[in-house]
């Protein structure tokens, strides 16, 4: 695999071992994150759906919201577009990584399905660069994780009942915001993530969920004043 | 065993690898304009800044809820100051979160 050569002495090229290694600490959180998906989709998939579902997908927060429609009795399509608006920001997020990308149409398609936001966030070089083995190494990581997470939900299921009373929900938003802590190091990010409070916070009540979460990308525009 | 769960599923991992392959197959092998290179790095501020909002006062619905969420995500912040390993800022807010639904 080819590592984009560092422009200057500073950002080192990773290698997919150290992003397995760095990923380590993301993959614990990943397993109790598809713990409590196991634990919730084992009623209203089945046990063998929610797996499958963990082993195709591997998106979990499309996964929880598909789930919530399907629960609360919506169709197919309705799940599938609650869970692909929650996806979007990979979009912003492939197209980010998409320079750093040196290989033939086939090859950055498969890459890019190594996108996941911790693995993202930790290939941010901060020049506009990722570095694109770390970003593999970390989902390597993580991957296995996550689908032995649901498992082991699904197993749980008789014994954890309600995720939200081991407080399981909150595990995403702390995850994110260990991310973000790292970021907000990075000149000018402090405005950023000041411009993307007051955008989340405003669609929330008027869009539906995933879309005030692309549109706050578009705070990253803040970045054009330095 | 029902049909909507599996269309649901397949329906969900091809939309996926799409939505992950379009960035790198559309945008990829060119080289970044120069305005470009300065916006991509606080994308990661702004999209983790979003999902930390959602998934702390996301309700059902179009909905902002303040709950025992939000008393979680304070308890990870102050770890995460304290310089605690990432498994200890996400386990600290789920007992957080616990003991306040407990308490409450």
């Amino acid at each position: 695999m080819s590592v984009p050569p560092a422009e200057t002495a500073e950002p080192p090229a990773g290698t997919v071992a150290q992003g397995l290694r760095i990923g380590i600490p993301y993959a614990m959180a990943s397993f109790l994150l598809g713990l409590s998906f196991g634990v919730l989709a084992r009623p209203v998939l089945g046990a063998l759906a929610t797996i499958v579902m963990s082993i195709i997908v591997f998106a979990g927060s499309a996964q929880f919201a598909a789930l919530a429609v399907l629960s609360a009795g919506g169709g197919a399509l309705p799940a599938i577009i609650a869970g692909s608006l929650l996806n979007l920001r990979f979009i912003p997020m492939g197209i980010a990584i998409a320079a750093s990308l040196d290989h033939r149409a086939v090859g950055r398609a498969m890459r890019g399905q190594a996108l996941v936001d911790a693995s993202w966030a930790l290939a941010n070089r901060g020049d506009g660069s990722f570095d694109i083995a770390l970003l593999l190494g970390s989902t390597l990581a993580q991957y296995p994780a996550w689908v032995l997470g649901t498992i082991a939900g699904v197993l749980a299921g008789g014994v954890i009942t309600d995720p939200g009373a081991l407080g399981l929900d909150s595990i995403f938003p702390a995850f994110f915001l260990a991310l973000l802590a790292v970021e907000l190091k990075r000149p000018g990010a402090r405005l950023v993530c000041a411009l993307a409070v007051v955008i989340t916070f405003a669609l929330i009540p008027i869009a539906p969920p995933g879309v005030p979460i692309i549109a706050a990308a578009l705070a990253a525009l803040a970045g054009l004043r330095r | 065993m029902n049909a909507t769960v599996w269309i649901t599923i397949a329906g969900l991992a091809l939309t996926t690898a799409a939505i992950k392959a379009f960035g790198p197959v559309v945008f990829g092998g060119r080289d970044l304009p120069r305005a470009l290179a300065r916006v991509i790095p606080m994308l990661a501020p702004a999209l983790l800044t979003a999902l930390v909002v959602t998934e702390t006062v996301g309700g059902s619905g179009r909905s902002i809820v303040i709950d025992a969420r939000t008393g979680g995500l304070a308890v990870a912040a102050v770890a995460i100051v304290l310089r605690a390993p990432l498994i200890v800022v996400v386990l600290s807010a789920a007992v957080a979160t616990a003991l306040l639904r407990a308490l409450g």
